[in-house]
């Protein structure tokens, strides 16, 4: 064992790494942009007063479930969002809120086309697999050392490693809903002239659109998960509070903080289902 | 009649090593030997057929004979190996992807067996998704799909999504799908068989009617031949990829062309394709213009038979005598025929179907004459031809 030498993996990561910081405009570039989309959020969240923000999704899940009448998730997010305000938790639950919708529309943006690409082309498909693996099973933590490298510190490398981290879903998703359409909706809609593109937005891509959103749910719940890890470079939120509560072995804070992002979890996780109830009727 | 599509060496290997599998089969290796030695699957294998203008060309054969291999070379859903498809002299096999979407939206529309409705589109949409994807505008979309949907039957059901109807229903959507179209092509893979058999038949019919004034020209597969037999203008059999037999139903019945035919015709009620004309056989008969009891009697002695027909000069049927009668007048002397000639005689078209007149002929004793319109007597139908051909032994030759 001792005279195989070992591969010097960490030095070529790093080599790489060095490399690839030499594109700082680029990087600059993508910084300005993702700190636009984060700042637009956060300032409309700062604008809405909490009254009306509480009505929003309130009113939204109302509607959303309107056949269903979901009455105990609605009193669900009455308490739980006064809770949140009564802990003073609110601009930082705004501000994880805006950490998750960017990571999640960005994984969207960029993994939905992915995703589609794969569900379309097998070779890309044989490529992609086992990058995905790698992907979501590597530790979320080593995310943040090139997001630092590249984008520095604050919420935007945050974003990144949370993209890295939460978009397989949505890829693998999508991917499986494009495949899943039935091969003889396929053929009718080429049989009838159908050009690629007319397929995907006529038929695939509005059935395999549950499957997708599934995807997206994941991907959301995902993003959520990496705010604590996000709060050590600097993320602000909900994470950042939990991240110095353990900093400052403060239990009943970090429990309290904690319990915010489960609220604000399930709150998340039950819209983005109801949007993804299917209005086709069931025979 | 001219020809609508024309189909020629028309072959499809699936699988890898395609080269290898089409010297095989230009060796004359069978499909199981192909497969063995070169992994590859013979789809279909030198087909030659032509499918005229206007007529329901049936195509048959076992699971795996290649029926859905075959339809979808037409419309390019598979792309065949070699050969060539021809619709109305168009080469369809040398088209470039532009040309072909251009086929596709407007010379040929399917019908599938599993209906392949969009189950995210309501019936109307489903509908109007040829005419959609042409581009044509909203207006003119909702008019065509409106009397298409008119002509299979269904009106009400616009805003309904697919699970919401019956499978007889969506099936009417399917063939409501290809008609908005209005392309002169159908091609229906098994469209009916995932129906009941009531729904099944009423689907039949409803297709028979429509073709009445449509006139499309239609490829429609079956795997049940008396589906093929009530509305296949022409049949076409296949068997391991190849064309085995193609014929009117009445040639596919009583002419097999082998062993394979023969065992798919063997459970057919053939009393419902069979005709008159089929089963009659030879009469024998006399002239009353010019024949006397004399001559009436030597031909039934000749033929060992107890009674004769009767015609006049120019062949038209006149009645019967029998052995008796006509020995009475023998004995008398008499020259003349007309006394006893009994004119209540069945008598039957050469096209009228076996159905329409077997408990007649069971019931009575004199066999049917079968006349023309212009009442020529044609035949005779004798009990035992007909019970003959019935069970497909044997069907008595005629010219
Ligand atoms: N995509 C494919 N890849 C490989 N082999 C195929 C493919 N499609 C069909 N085959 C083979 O080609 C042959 C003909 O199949 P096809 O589906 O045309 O038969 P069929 O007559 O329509 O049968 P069925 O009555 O079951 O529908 C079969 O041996 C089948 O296994
Ligand atoms: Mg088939």
């Amino acid at each position: 064992m001792t005279n195989i030498p070992q591969l010097p993996i960490s030095s070529w990561i790093d080599k790489l790494v060095d490399w690839l910081a030499s594109f700082e405009g680029f990087f600059n570039g993508v910084t300005n942009f993702i700190g636009g989309i984060i700042n637009g959020f956060q300032w409309i969240f700062d604008l809405l007063p909490i009254w009306l923000f509480m009505l929003l999704v309130v009113g939204g899940t109302y509607w959303l479930t309107r056949k269903t009448k979901h009455w105990t998730l609605i009193i669900f997010e009455i308490v739980g969002l006064l809770y949140i305000w009564n802990q003073g938790f609110w601009r930082d639950m705004t501000q994880t809120l805006t950490l998750v919708l960017t990571s999640s529309l960005i994984a969207l943006v960029v993994g939905v086309p992915l995703g589609i690409w794969m569900g379309k082309s097998k070779v890309f498909e044989t490529i992609n697999k086992p990058i995905l693996d790698f992907m979501q099973t590597m530790p979320a933590f080593v995310y943040l050392i090139p997001a630092v490298a590249f984008f520095g510190i604050g919420m935007v490398p945050g974003v990144i490693a949370s993209v890295i981290f939460a978009m397989p879903p949505t890829i693998r998703m999508t991917n499986l809903g494009i495949r899943q359409v039935p091969a003889d909706l396929i053929e009718a809609a080429d049989s009838y002239g159908s050009t690629s593109w007319q397929k995907l937005f006529k038929v695939q891509l509005p059935l395999a659109k549950s499957t997708l959103m599934a995807g997206v749910n994941q991907s959301m719940m995902l993003s959520l998960s990496m705010v604590v890890i996000a709060s050590m470079i600097g993320a602000m939120g909900l994470g950042n509070k939990v991240y110095f509560a353990v900093g400052r072995n403060d239990a009943g804070g970090g429990f309290a903080a904690g319990l915010a992002i489960v609220i604000l979890a399930i709150i998340l996780d039950r819209i983005t289902q109801a949007i993804n109830r299917n209005k086709i009727p069931k025979s | 009649m001219t020809t609508k599509l024309q189909v020629r060496h028309l072959t499809k290997i699936f699988g890898r090593r395609i080269p290898r599998a089409e010297e095989l089969l230009k060796a004359g290796k069978s499909k199981a030997e192909i497969l063995k030695s070169a992994g590859a699957t013979v789809g279909v294998n030198d087909a030659n057929f032509e499918v005229n203008n206007g007529e329901i060309f049936v195509i048959m054969g076992l699971s795996g004979s290649g029926k859905s291999t075959m339809i979808r070379m037409i419309n390019r859903l598979i792309e065949p190996t070699s050969g060539e498809i021809l619709i109305d002299g168009e080469n369809l096999t040398s088209l470039n992807k532009k040309q072909l979407l251009d086929v596709r939206r407007n010379k040929m529309s399917m019908v599938f067996q599993n209906f392949a409705l969009f189950p995210n589109r309501t019936i109307i949409e489903n509908t109007a998704y040829g005419l959609e994807v042409k581009g044509v505008d909203k207006d003119e979309r909702l008019k065509k799909s409106h009397e298409a949907l008119e002509l299979v039957g269904l009106h009400g059901y616009d805003d309904q999504y697919p699970t919401q109807l019956s499978g007889g229903m969506q099936q009417r959507v399917g063939l409501a799908r290809a008609l908005a179209n209005n392309s002169e092509i159908l091609l229906m893979d098994e469209a009916f068989s995932a129906l009941d058999p009531l729904n099944r038949k009423d689907m039949q019919d409803e297709l028979l009617d429509l073709q009445e004034n449509l006139k499309k020209t239609i490829v429609f597969i079956s795997h049940d031949l008396n589906e093929a037999l009530r509305i296949g203008d022409r049949i076409m059999i296949m068997k391991d990829g190849e064309i085995v037999q193609t014929g009117t139903p009445e040639e596919i019945l009583t002419q097999p062309a082998d062993e394979y035919v023969e065992k798919f015709i063997e459970d057919v009620d053939r009393t419902k394709v069979l005709t008159a004309s089929n089963v009659m056989i030879r009469p024998t008969f006399i002239n009353i213009d010019k024949d006397g009891p004399r001559i009436a009697m030597r031909r039934m002695v000749e033929n060992e038979i107890s009674s004769v027909y009767v015609v006049n000069n120019k062949r038209e049927f006149v009645g019967v005598v029998d052995a008796s009668h006509v020995m009475g007048l023998i004995k008398k002397k008499e020259r003349k025929l007309d006394s006893v000639i009994q004119t209540n005689v069945p008598t039957a078209s050469p096209d009228t179907p076996i159905t329409d007149i077997m408990e007649k002929i069971s019931s009575t004793p004199i066999p049917f004459a079968v006349v023309d319109d212009k009442n020529h007597l044609l035949g005779i139908i004798i009990r035992g031809a007909v019970l003959g051909a019935i069970s497909g032994n044997e069907v008595v030759e005629n010219d």
